[in-house]
């Protein structure tokens, strides 16, 4: 029976936390356009989010090309269509590892950067004496980084991509020996710019998860220095349970 | 407002690089065709068997793609299939007396329509129909006629 | 309020009103009961007191007098205003008028002591960028940092943070300046720069400022009015001199800093004798 209790309180908690991610978003979207007034702000959160990002992106786009070389020639020279290695990997980058890897990694150094700095202020009491100089939290750290988060995201996906698949090409081309010629033809054949939106879209739509639960679980943050530690690990879980499941709902609805 | 120099040149750096990335991979990577100038005209055909033909599919002249199937619908009327095909308008010499077939690339590729040209001097112009056509080859078809004319060729051996 | 501090306050010149009142305030939070019928005044232009031992909700309080929490029943009237009926866009235009010197300086860690002074200049004001420079550089020649405007907070010691977010409190000149815990954590020669800080802007400027604290010995020599919070209401109140001899013994004890008394020494633990036997056994 208090098993059954459990699980009813967990749910009801899951619930109420849905609620107030949802409301904690519509105030942030409220405060938008007053925070585009500040563009230096936005700018800064770019950069921070984004450019300090750049080299765990294309460190790891490099490597992740790089393994799909290898394995993607491995598996279709069991085909004999080792000439298809340019298509299977570009496709392979483009709608699924290029949104879904640059989104984990994204959760893991921006995300956490994100909520720890927010929960930071929160425990420091800073958030607090804003509200008391009547200057909004929210318009103020909260949006700024949300939007850079937002703008962040998707350019850093189509980075991933376009150096995975020089990775791709540096495995298969130069290493295993894969005719360059069709290597890129068959791939420009196959590749649609659809796919290359679909690839985006699911870039935005991850920095907008990504973002939203960075701000919100820092800016909820217990105020001690083991709550922020609490909310920038919950940060990275919440972010890549939901990544993967916005993916598999964002690609068969593309599909 | 705050922020200085390096932080706004490195942001700067950032969207464009991915901006460029971005633009890398839309002209490098995804088929051309969507780049050329516009202007399109339409040309429809009528099937009885489009076998795996989807929209999006290639149309061709001579191997070379001049167009993408648009849309294909089924008409109870006619019970055959109506293949909407739209082709770029810097092709606007193909006789109407021209053929439809749906080939098939290679051994495992996607099917598409190829377009043989015919004799007439009048032009397809948009919405205008072609009148020959061949349906995709069904395997099972195929395989029925192949096994007919074994059996005809041992029959007419045994008559002998 | 006892008779004696309303006369003692009542005879002063030119205190002749109080500028905020918590008049009946019950608050409570997570089942819990903070306050059960707590009434205080702070009067206009006097240095007044706020204690009482530790999670008596002392900060709390602070949170409802600017209403950043409401309370379940009573008024909190600021200048006669209503605070807890007013909307969000009132109430921030209210808090300008307040100032608030958090426990660790609440600086924001970003910005250096300059941009940190002027940040209630440029969010609420559209003052010209020479104008503002003047105001932070004269603020912070009040509390004698005008030389550290460039340094980052982390490089600030504690005293000096603490004197930066008085200058970033006083940056729009309001007519209340809140001190939650100033005292606490400070070496002596830092204290004593603070309590000068804490009397020159109420004698010189006669702002009206409202200090919570444990720290007895230090408010003694400042404050004019003290209250002791304990139990969810007002235990005490008056100047110093009548808190001293106080008849309630947990005044006393706080007041007096006396290891035990209604509030004991000892947690609740079974019998000492009893417990060591079975040990032992």
């Amino acid at each position: 029976m208090s098993l059954l209790r459990e699980i009813v309180e967990n749910l009801r908690s899951f619930v109420a936390t849905v609620g107030a991610v949802a409301l904690f978003l519509m105030r942030t979207l409220a405060q938008v356009p007053r925070a585009l007034t500040r563009p230096g702000l936005i700018i800064d959160q770019i950069h921070n989010a984004g450019a300090l990002s750049l080299v765990i992106i294309m460190t790891c786009g490099l490597f992740v090309g790089g393994v799909l070389g290898l394995q993607g020639y491995d598996l279709l020279q069991r085909f004999g269509s080792e000439d298809a290695l340019g298509t299977a990997a570009a496709l392979a980058l483009i709608k699924e590892l290029g949104p879904v890897v640059t989104a984990l990694l994204f959760a893991g150094r921006a995300g956490t950067a994100l909520a720890s700095e927010i929960g930071l202020m929160r425990a420091t009491d800073q958030l607090s004496a804003m509200e008391m100089m009547a200057v909004d939290p929210v318009r103020r750290v909260v949006v700024p980084r949300f939007i850079g988060g937002l703008i962040a995201m998707p350019l850093l996906t189509v980075i991933f991509i376009a150096i995975g698949i020089f990775g791709v090409q540096v495995v298969g081309v130069q290493l295993l020996g894969v005719d360059a010629a069709s290597f890129w033809s068959q791939m420009r054949a196959a590749v649609e710019v659809s796919d290359v939106m679909e690839g985006l879209i699911k870039g935005v739509v991850f920095g907008f998860v990504c973002s939203l639960i960075a701000v919100y679980e820092g800016y909820t943050a217990t105020p001690t220095a083991e709550g922020v530690g609490r909310a920038t690990t919950r940060t990275v879980v919440i972010s890549a349970v939901l990544v993967l499941i916005f993916n598999y709902m964002l690609t068969a609805v593309m599909l | 407002m705050r922020s200085n120099r390096a932080v706004e040149l490195s942001t700067g750096l950032f969207v464009l690089l991915g901006f460029a990335a971005l633009f890398f991979l839309v002209t490098q990577i995804t088929n051309r065709e969507y780049l050329t100038n516009g202007g399109s005209y339409t040309v429809q055909a009528q099937f009885e068997n489009i076998g795996t033909l989807k929209p999006g599919a290639a149309v061709s002249m001579a191997g070379v793609t001049i167009g993408r199937v648009e849309s294909i619908r089924y008409d109870q009327s006619i019970y055959k299939a109506v293949v909407d095909m739209r082709i770029s308008s810097q092709f606007n010499r193909i006789p109407v007396d021209s053929d439809a077939s749906i080939m098939t690339a290679g051994l495992l590729g996607g099917q598409y329509i190829g377009i043989t040209p015919g004799g007439s001097e009048e032009y397809l112009a948009d919405g205008s129909r072609i009148e020959f056509v061949q349906d995709a080859l069904v395997l099972e078809n195929l395989i029925n006629q192949l096994v007919a004319s074994f059996s005809q060729r041992s029959d007419s051996k045994g008559d002998n | 309020m006892s008779h004696s501090a309303q006369a003692a306050i009542e005879t002063r010149p030119a205190a002749a009103d109080n500028l905020v009142e918590v008049e009946d305030v019950h608050y409570s939070v997570g089942g819990r009961t903070i306050f059960s019928g707590l009434t205080l005044s702070v009067p206009r232009g006097r240095i007044t007191a706020i204690m009482g031992p530790s999670g008596t909700g002392k900060t709390t309080l602070l949170r409802l007098m600017t209403g950043q929490i409401k309370p379940d029943k009573g008024r909190i009237l600021f200048d006669g205003i209503d605070v807890t009926s007013l909307k969000l866009g009132e109430l921030y235009r209210l808090r300008r008028r307040m100032g608030m010197l958090f426990q660790n300086g609440a600086l924001l860690t970003d910005m250096d002591v300059f941009e940190n002074v002027a940040f209630p200049l440029r969010e609420h004001t559209k003052l010209p960028e020479a104008l503002i420079r003047n105001i932070v550089l004269t603020k912070l020649q009040a509390v004698g940092l005008r030389g550290a405007a460039r340094l980052m907070p982390a490089e600030l010691s504690g005293g000096m943070a603490r004197r930066v977010a008085l200058a970033r409190a006083m940056a729009t000149d309001p007519d209340l300046l809140i001190y939650d815990e100033p005292f606490t954590g400070l070496d002596p020669i830092s204290m004593g720069m603070i309590v000068r800080l804490v009397r020159h802007m109420n004698y010189a400027l006669g702002i009206t400022s409202l200090v919570v604290s444990h720290d007895v010995e230090e408010l003694a020599e400042l404050a004019d009015v003290g209250y002791i919070i304990a139990g969810g209401r007002v235990a005490a109140a008056g100047n110093f001199a009548e808190l001293k001899k106080h008849d309630s013994e947990l005044v006393n004890q706080f007041m007096n800093g006396l290891a035990d008394g209604p509030v004991p020494f000892h947690y609740p633990a079974p019998d000492y004798y009893q417990q060591l036997l079975e040990g032992s056994a």
